[in-house]
């Protein structure tokens, strides 16, 4: 657990003045990443991407920490070599005795799909690493165009809503589990709206001694078009719908980590979304119908593989 | 006995002697990099580089080595650990062919763009399609713009000669950019040769340790590396890459000297074989040098005046000194081992051309496009070049590209 009064006493590592939209999630992701890290010295790398771009624009950094960015498909495999160089240096007797994290950031695109290989190759490897996907489901900084993370229904610019198609046609892969599938020792989903189960999950990824991965969900207000202060209040929906449920998966056993009271019906958190909003026309309810099957179903086997029913 | 021992066995040289052993190119590249003992070593196997890979990772399980291994899942991710690994400080290696080099290709952009003196042997082989596993010089030739010093060798022992040399001009302070050293696939790569070896004390003395100023394991400095450019620094960055590019030249000869005068064997730019009055020449690289030397001292016994000209530095391409080289020639034939595909020949004879074009008075110049996929060439071919030079030379009749060997 993170005491939020202990947190507070600590130097922010992620500074202010990036470029980030306003209502952006992204960077709360970094700074609770870098919270949970407390005072421990941490590398981070980026894929290409929104976070990148927003953060590094030459002669300005907003990392007060090591930062490397090289392409978009492997920010796992560079920081993997980067983790490597360190144990080497180090059994080696060339690097001081510091205790040093390493971190691999990505968007979805940069996750999920471009730079899945990397990140499979990298966990598979077993490096010393945390691969965090700050995940907002859609390739956002070329413009909101679809990824293997997008939402079934949800419009982007490559899966625009027209007079015969209705928007991305797939479910979103599972990738948490998949990353589950790899027998690492700590797989997560979180989001920043939770902070303190957020921060939380980064303390134990960071420190369970070998590769670990958590995917956060990022809301983000210019692809999924809704206004920026209601970017944590929407991040709330998508836990309180079980869109997003919050779990854990610790050496291979799921654990659920935040249940809601009341689930929420899922129209409740997609009208809030233009991405959503021809749903929302005659004829929407079908599809709305289908995501409500769609989440039951998979929040019902996330309750089985936890040993909850 | 695994390989590693026979190989490690085969380094037991004495101090200040070297020592001959009958080695492939591949053993002598995995052994000279056995020797380099780098901090990290990411690779992928590809043929014909395998054995590099294969060879080196035995050095690591029998503990012959500090390095620490990474067996990656691709040459991508080749690339972007091993550059990983040198922006946190390490020394850092990696080693591909063809099809591998092609998928580093945006990461070798990067590597020299970040500055990071990755040394890499690359096995040359052919492009697909169609595969093929053989050796020709299309894959490295599709990396002349990357900001990497191209290295090539003729054989296995430049090859060991010029990788060890490689680590000392790719970290030359005043250079500081990533090194690929070429042998050709099969043709050096799996043939046995005597090489002379050095003993690990005088290969690790000559290369001294690695201390580059800032990197991104630097926790109290900590630095931003890899940012954005807008059109404000962009253009100044890049220029920055070519200038160390365009230097790299006299400090790829004083490392030469130093090599020369520590270990005996010499090493230029380029190798001048027999030119100083040679009316007819070819320029080339690679293994064929060793075949043009035969047909060279042939013609020369009839009394032709034939002369050759290898390519030992390809990136930076040695302009001046090579016009220099040729310009007293009536005629010269540039050899090459890949093709442009526009019906001007390949690379090297876009180069030559370049670098003559501005003389007053220049050698005509044609090209030979050969061996291509590892098609064989021999001494009568290579003689029927230097046949063609002279009636060339006679009638000033040329076609301005020929493909060499290849059925109609």
């Amino acid at each position: 657990m993170a005491n939020i009064k202990e947190l507070s006493k600590l130097e922010e590592r992620f500074s202010s003045g990036h470029r980030a939209c306003s209502g952006c999630t992204a960077p709360l992701v970094v700074r609770m990443l870098m919270m949970a890290a407390g005072e421990t010295p941490v590398v981070v790398g980026s894929a290409t991407g929104c976070l990148e771009v927003v953060t590094t624009i030459f002669p300005y950094t907003a990392w007060k920490t090591p930062f490397i960015h090289s392409a978009f498909e492997n920010s796992a495999a560079t920081v993997s070599g980067v983790e490597t160089a360190y144990r080497s240096l180090k059994k080696q007797g060339k690097y001081e005795d510091k205790d040093v994290r390493f971190v691999a950031l990505g968007g979805d695109g940069g996750t999920y799909d471009i730079g899945f290989q990397s990140l499979s190759g990298a966990m598979e490897r077993g490096h010393n690493m945390v691969y965090v996907c700050y995940n907002n489901e859609a390739y956002m900084n070329t413009g909101i165009q679809r990824s293997s993370a997008t939402p079934k229904f949800g419009e982007t610019t490559t899966s625009p809503v027209g007079s015969v198609e209705p928007g991305k046609k797939q479910f979103p892969k599972n990738l948490t589990k998949i990353m589950a599938a790899h027998g690492i020792p700590y797989v997560a989903q979180g989001i920043p709206s939770m902070w303190n189960d957020l921060i939380t999950k980064f303390q134990k990824a960071l420190n369970c001694g070998g590769p670990a991965f958590v995917n956060v969900l990022a809301p983000c207000r210019l692809g999924w078009a809704f206004p920026s202060e209601k970017a944590i209040q929407i991040g709330r929906d998508a836990v309180d719908t079980c869109v997003w449920p919050l779990y854990e998966v610790v050496n291979g056993e799921y654990k659920i980590t935040y249940k809601p009271k009341e689930k929420k019906p899922v129209e409740h958190y997609l009208k809030q979304q233009t991405r959503y909003r021809h749903l929302f026309k005659p004829g929407g309810e079908k599809a709305i119908e289908e995501i409500q099957k769609w989440v039951d179903s998979e929040w019902e086997k996330l309750k089985r593989l936890a040993g909850e029913e | 006995m695994t390989l590693a021992k026979v190989l490690d066995d085969a380094a037991k040289a004495a101090q200040g002697k070297a020592t001959k052993r009958a080695l492939t190119g591949n053993e002598a590249v995995a052994l000279a990099m056995r020797q380099i003992n780098p901090d990290v070593v990411a690779a992928y196997p590809i043929t014909p580089a395998t054995e590099i890979v294969q060879i080196f990772s035995t050095y690591v399980a029998d503990g012959l080595v500090n390095t620490e291994f990474v067996a990656v899942e691709s040459e991508h991710s080749a690339m972007s650990a091993t550059l990983g690994a040198s922006a946190a400080g390490a020394r850092a290696m990696t080693g591909t062919s063809s099809q591998g080099l092609a998928l580093m290709w945006e990461m070798l952009y990067i590597c020299a763009g970040l500055r990071l003196p990755v040394v890499m042997p690359v096995v040359n082989r052919a492009l697909s399609a169609p595969i093929n596993i053989h050796g020709d010089h299309s894959d490295t030739m599709g990396a002349l713009t990357t900001g990497w010093i191209q290295i090539f060798s003729e054989n296995s022992q430049e090859a060991y000669d010029n990788l060890i040399q490689a680590i000392r001009i790719a970290e030359h302070p005043e250079i500081l950019l990533p090194t690929m050293v070429t042998m050709d696939g099969f043709i050096i790569s799996h043939a046995m040769e005597v090489v002379e070896i050095q003993s690990d004390e005088d290969v690790r003395k000559f290369l001294g340790t690695y201390k580059p100023e800032r990197t991104v394991l630097d926790i109290d400095r900590p630095i931003t590396m890899g940012g954005l450019d807008f059109t404000d620094y962009y253009f100044e960055h890049r220029r920055s890459i070519a200038e160390p590019m365009i230097n790299a030249k006299q400090y790829i000869l004083e490392v030469a000297a130093e090599f020369e005068q520590k270990f005996g064997r010499k090493y230029g730019l380029f190798e001048e074989y027999k030119m100083e009055d040679a009316d007819y020449a070819i320029v080339v690289l690679g293994s064929t040098a060793g075949t043009a030397k035969i047909a060279v001292d042939e013609l020369r016994a009839q009394g032709v005046k034939a002369g050759m000209l290898k390519i030992r530095v390809f990136r930076p391409f040695p302009y001046e000194e090579i016009a220099e080289a040729i310009a007293k020639c009536k005629a010269v034939a540039v050899m090459d081992r890949s093709d442009g595909l526009a019906g001007r020949g390949g690379p090297v004879f876009g180069e030559v051309r370049n670098a003559i074009c501005d003389m007053e008075k220049k050698p005509i110049t044609v090209d030979y496009v050969y061996g291509l996929g590892g098609r064989d060439i021999d001494v009568e071919m290579i003689k029927s070049v230097y046949s063609d030079l002279q009636r060339i030379a006679a009638t000033g009749d040329k076609a301005l590209v020929t493909y060499l060997g290849v059925r109609d």
